[in-house]
C-alpha cells in the first residue's frame, strides 16, 4: 500500500526536528516525522556505569546499536578504520528526542559575538571563521520560544555577560550542591561572576511535568520522572496531539527523491521491518544531525545533483565542529563529592570572549555525574595507570576531586568533514558517513587559556593539588556537540542554506539541526538548535499560510 | 499500559541478544572453545592467565582485587556479547603472552614472581615486547584492551559479571551505586 502524500516530511526527531514537527503540525500542515531509533523511555532502557550516553563501553543506551551502524574514520596519519557507535563514531544518540532524552540539559543562548565571529576577530589563517547570516537579535524571539515551550530554569540577570533578552527564563534557577557552592564562593573572591547554569529542566513543576528531584543519574541518562525537557516530552507530544503529525519510528531514511524535472518529491526509507518504502511530500526538512544530514544529502545523487543535493560548490559536510572540552581537576583535603544532582550548576562567562591572544573562549562550569569507571582514567600527569597505586588513588580520591570544565569555541576548518565512504555500507546497504580532517592548530591555545583559568578557580576553592586537562589537540571534533556541516549563509558559493535554512539550490528542501551552525559558540548547542528549529519551522508555517508552496 | 511496557522490554532484550551475537552466533563462531571449560569463551588455561593479568591491574590489598571480584567472568561474558569483536585479539594475545614467557623465562606468566609479572606488563604497556608473536604495536594494543576491560569489570555494574557485591563502590565509600535504579533490572 502506498503511503498517503503529506505536506511535509521531517527526517530526524531530535532537538531540531522535534521543534519543526510541532511548528508545522500546529499550523495545520500534515507531517510525517521519521526517526531511525525507537521511543526510549527510562523504563525500557537498561543503563548503568558501562552502558549509557555518558559511558558507553558496552553500549549506547539510547542508540544507535553496534550491529547495524558504523562509520569510517580517517586518522591524521592517513590510516582509516571502520568505527562502531561505541567507538570513535562521533555519536550523539538515535531515539525519539535523540540527545535531548539523555543530555545534561544545559540551556545556553549563544552570545552576540558568537554570531559575528569574523567581525569580532577577523580572518584566521586556515579557518573558515565567518559571521552568521543572522544576528543574535534575529534569533532572540526563537530562544524565548524554546525556553518557554520546553521550559528552562535559570536567572540570566545574575550573569553580566548574558546577551539581552525580552523575557526572563520561566522557572527559578537550581540551587548549588556542596561542590558548586564552594566554587561559587571562590569565583566571587577571584572577581569572577558566577551564576546558576540555565537548564532545560524543571526546578518547579512545569508543562505538566514534575520538578527535578535532584538525583545525579542525569547527564547521559533519561530522567526517571521526566523533569528534564527534551523534544520527546514537550514539542513532539504537542505535534502528535494536533492530529496532523505521524511519527514513524525505527524508520531509516536512505535517500531524497528527485523526479525527472529535478524537483524534490519525497524520500525513500527502510521501515521497522527493513522494507524499503516511499513517502512523498510537498516539502522535505532534514534534521538528522550534523553527521547524518550531510550523509543523506550526499547519498542523494541524480543527474540533476551529480555531487549530491545542495553540494554544487562542495560545501555539504564541511566545517565539522563540536567542542574542544578543556579544564582542570583539583584534589581537596576533605570530601567535595555531593550526590545532589544534577551536578553541574555553577558557571562563569568571564572568559567567553575578548580574551587576549585567542579567538573566542568558552564558559566554564563544574561537572555532572562522575562515574567510578570513568574516574579510573582521571589521574594527574605521571600517576600510575594501573596497579596498587592506581587503585589506592581511586579509593582515596574519588570523593575528593572536583572538576571545572568548559567547551572552547572551535575554529571551523574546511577540511574537517563528513563525506560518504565509497565502499562501506550499513545494515540497510546505505553508504556510511566518513569522518576526516582535524582541528585547527589554534584550538589548543584557546583550550590552554581556559584550562589555566579553571585551575586558578580550583586553587582558590581550596584544592591542594591541581592539574590541567587541555583539550583541542590534533584529531577531529564532532561528537555529542557536532555542528556546522551544512552552514547557513547569504552566498550560495560558501554555504549550503540561506538564512531560513532553505537549501540554496532547492526551493522545497530545508535543514533544521546543528548542521546549520556557522560556528558552534563557547556553549553547549541544544538550545540554539531548538531556536533554529523555531526559526525554520516558523518561516515555513508563515509562508505556507500565505499560500507559498515552495515550488 | 503496564503489560505493553513489559512486552516491549522483553522484545528489546531478545533483539539485543540476537543482534549482539550472544546466543545466535555461538555456533557460527570460529573462535569458540572446543573442549569442556568452566568459561563461556576462554579455555581453563586462558582463564588462569586472565585471572593473573587482572590481579596485576587491580591487585588485592586491604580490599578485594579485580581477580576475586570477577574480572575474568566479566571479560568472558562480554566476549560472547558486545565484545565478540575482540575474541580473536584475546585468543592471539593470550597465546603470545604465554609463548613469550615460556621462551624468555621457561615459565607461564602466572608462574612468574609478582615483580616479574609487573615488569612484563610494563614492557607491554611501553610497546617493548619482542618476538614473532607480536606484530608492531600489538603488545601495547592488547595491554590497553585488558587494562580497560579490567577497569570496566571492577568499576562497572556487578550485573555485567565483575565488581562482586559492589566491592569497588564500597572501597570508594559509596553507599550505593552512583547510577541509581539498577535494582529494577532483571538481568
Ligand atoms: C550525554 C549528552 C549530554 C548532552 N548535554 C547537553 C547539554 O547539557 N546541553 C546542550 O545544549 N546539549 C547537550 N547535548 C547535545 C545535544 O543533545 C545535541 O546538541 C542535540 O541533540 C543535537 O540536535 P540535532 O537536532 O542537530 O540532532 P539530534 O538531536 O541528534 O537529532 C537527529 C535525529 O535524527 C535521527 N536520524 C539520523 N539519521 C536518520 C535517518 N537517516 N533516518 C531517520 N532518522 C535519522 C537521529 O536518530 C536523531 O534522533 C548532550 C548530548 C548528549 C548525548
Amino acid at each position: 500500500m502506498e503511503n498517503r502524500h503529506v505536506n511535509a516530511i521531517i527526517v530526524g526527531a531530535g532537538a531540531g526536528g522535534g521543534v519543526v514537527a510541532k511548528e508545522l503540525s500546529v499550523a495545520g500542515l500534515s507531517v510525517v516525522l521519521f526517526e531511525r531509533g525507537a521511543w526510549a523511555t527510562y523504563d525500557d532502557i537498561d543503563t548503568d556505569e558501562l552502558n549509557s550516553q555518558r559511558a558507553h563501553a558496552l553500549s549506547n543506551g539510547y542508540g544507535p546499536d553496534n550491529v547495524r551502524n558504523k562509520r569510517v574514520k580517517i586518522y591524521p596519519d592517513g590510516s582509516s578504520k571502520i568505527v562502531l557507535p561505541t567507538e570513535a563514531y562521533s555519536n550523539n544518540a538515535a531515539c525519539v528526542g535523540s540527545g535531548t532524552v539523555s543530555y545534561g540539559a544545559m540551556a545556553w543562548r549563544y552570545m552576540q559575538e558568537d554570531f559575528k565571529l569574523r567581525t569580532t576577530y577577523g580572518h584566521v589563517e586556515g579557518s573558515t571563521l565567518e559571521d552568521w547570516p543572522i544576528s543574535y537579535e534575529d534569533l532572540e524571539p526563537c530562544y524565548e520560544k524554546a525556553e518557554w515551550e520546553l521550559g528552562v530554569a535559570g536567572d540570566d540577570s545574575q550573569n553580566p555577560f548574558a546577551p539581552p533578552r525580552n523575557k526572563p527564563q520561566p522557572m527559578p534557577p537550581f540551587s548549588h550542591n556542596k561542590e558548586a557552592q564552594m566554587l561559587h564562593d571562590a569565583a566571587l573572591r577571584l572577581g569572577f561572576h558566577p551564576f546558576p547554569i540555565p537548564m532545560l529542566r524543571n526546578s518547579v513543576p512545569y508543562g505538566g511535568r514534575p520538578a527535578c528531584y535532584r538525583m545525579r543519574t542525569c547527564a547521559g541518562f533519561a530522567c526517571p520522572v521526566s523533569a528534564k525537557a527534551g523534544t520527546h516530552n514537550t514539542v513532539i507530544p504537542i505535534a502528535l496531539e494536533s492530529g496532523n503529525c505521524e511519527l514513524r519510528i525505527n524508520s531509516v531514511v536512505s535517500e531524497i527523491i528527485v523526479n525527472d524535472q529535478g524537483k524534490i518529491t519525497g524520500i525513500y526509507y527502510f521501515d521497522a521491518n527493513n522494507k524499503k518504502q516511499k513517502q512523498t511530500a510537498d516539502i522535505v526538512i532534514i534534521a538528522a544531525s550534523a553527521t547524518e544530514t550531510p550523509r543523506l544529502l550526499l547519498n542523494s545523487k541524480s543527474k540533476f545533483f551529480p555531487k549530491g543535493i545542495g553540494n554544487e560548490n562542495d560545501w555539504v559536510g564541511r566545517n565539522l565542529q563540536g567542542h574542544a572540552y578543556t579544564g582542570a581537576f583539583g584534589i581537596f583535603n576533605e570530601d567535595v563529592f555531593d550526590d545532589l544532582g544534577p551536578g553541574a550548576s555553577v558557571a562563569i562567562c568571564d572568559f567567553s570572549h575578548h580574551n587576549k591572544g585567542i579567538m573566542g573562549g568558552g564558559m566554564l562550569a563544574n561537572e555532572f555525574i562522575r562515574m567510578p569507571y570513568l574516574f579510573s582514567d582521571i589521574r594527574p600527569p605521571g600517576a600510575a595507570r594501573w596497579g596498587a597505586e592506581h587503585k589506592d588513588f581511586q579509593r582515596k580520591n574519588f570523593k575528593k576531586v572536583a572538576q571545572v570544565i568548559g567547551p572552547y569555541q572551535e575554529h571551523p576548518v574546511f577540511d574537517a568533514r563528513i563525506d560518504v565512504d565509497p565502499l562501506v555500507k550499513d545494515f540497510w546497504g546505505i553508504p556510511v558517513a566518513r569522518l576526516s580532517g582535524f582541528r585547527h592548530e589554534k584550538d589548543v591555545e584557546g583550550c590552554k587559556f581556559m584550562s589555566e583559568k579553571a585551575e586558578l578557580w580550583l586553587k582558590e576553592a581550596g584544592a591542594i593539588y591541581t592539574w590541567q586537562n587541555v583539550g583541542g589537540g590534533k584529531g577531529l571534533s564532532g561528537g555529542q556537540h557536532q555542528a556546522g556541516t551544512c552552514r547557513m549563509g547569504n552566498d550560495p558559493k560558501t554555504s549550503v542554506t540561506d538564512k531560513w535554512g532553505r537549501v540554496h539550490s532547492v526551493p522545497n528542501l530545508f535543514i533544521a539541526d546543528g548542521s546549520l551552525h556557522v560556528n558552534n559558540g563557547g556553549f553547549n548547542p541544544a538550545l540554539t538548535i531548538m531556536a533554529l528549529g523555531y526559526r525554520v519551522g516558523g518561516y515555513i508555517a508563515g509562508e505556507w499560510s500565505k499560500g507559498n508552496r515552495f515550488k | 499500559m503496564e503489560n505493553s511496557k513489559k512486552i516491549s522490554r522483553r522484545k528489546f532484550l531478545s533483539l539485543s541478544l540476537l543482534g549482539v551475537g550472544g546466543v545466535a552466533l555461538i555456533s557460527l563462531n570460529p573462535f569458540s572453545k572446543s573442549t569442556s571449560s568452566n568459561w563461556r569463551f576462554f579455555t581453563n588455561d586462558e582463564g588462569v592467565l586472565v585471572d593473573a593479568l587482572a590481579e596485576q591491574i587491580i591487585p588485592t590489598d586491604e580490599s578485594m582485587g579485580a581477580r576475586d571480584a570477577g574480572a575474568t567472568n566479566f571479560i568472558d561474558k562480554q566476549l560472547m556479547g558486545p565484545y565478540i569483536r575482540y575474541q580473536e585479539t584475546y585468543r592471539k594475545g593470550l597465546k603470545a603472552i604465554q609463548e613469550t614467557c615460556k621462551t624468555n623465562f621457561k615459565k607461564s606468566f602466572e608462574a612468574l614472581e609478582w615483580e616479574e609479572q609487573t615488569k612484563f606488563l610494563q614492557s607491554m604497556e611501553a610497546g617493548k615486547i619482542e618476538g614473532s608473536n607480536w606484530e608492531k604495536g600489538f603488545d601495547k594494543e592488547f595491554f590497553e584492551l585488558i587494562r580497560s576491560h579490567t577497569m570496566q569489570s571492577f568499576y562497572g555494574s556487578p550485573r555485567h559479571g565483575g565488581n562482586k557485591n559492589n566491592v569497588s563502590y564500597k572501597m570508594m565509600r559509596l553507599d550505593y551505586p552512583v547510577i541509581i535504579g539498577q535494582n529494577r533490572y532483571k538481568v
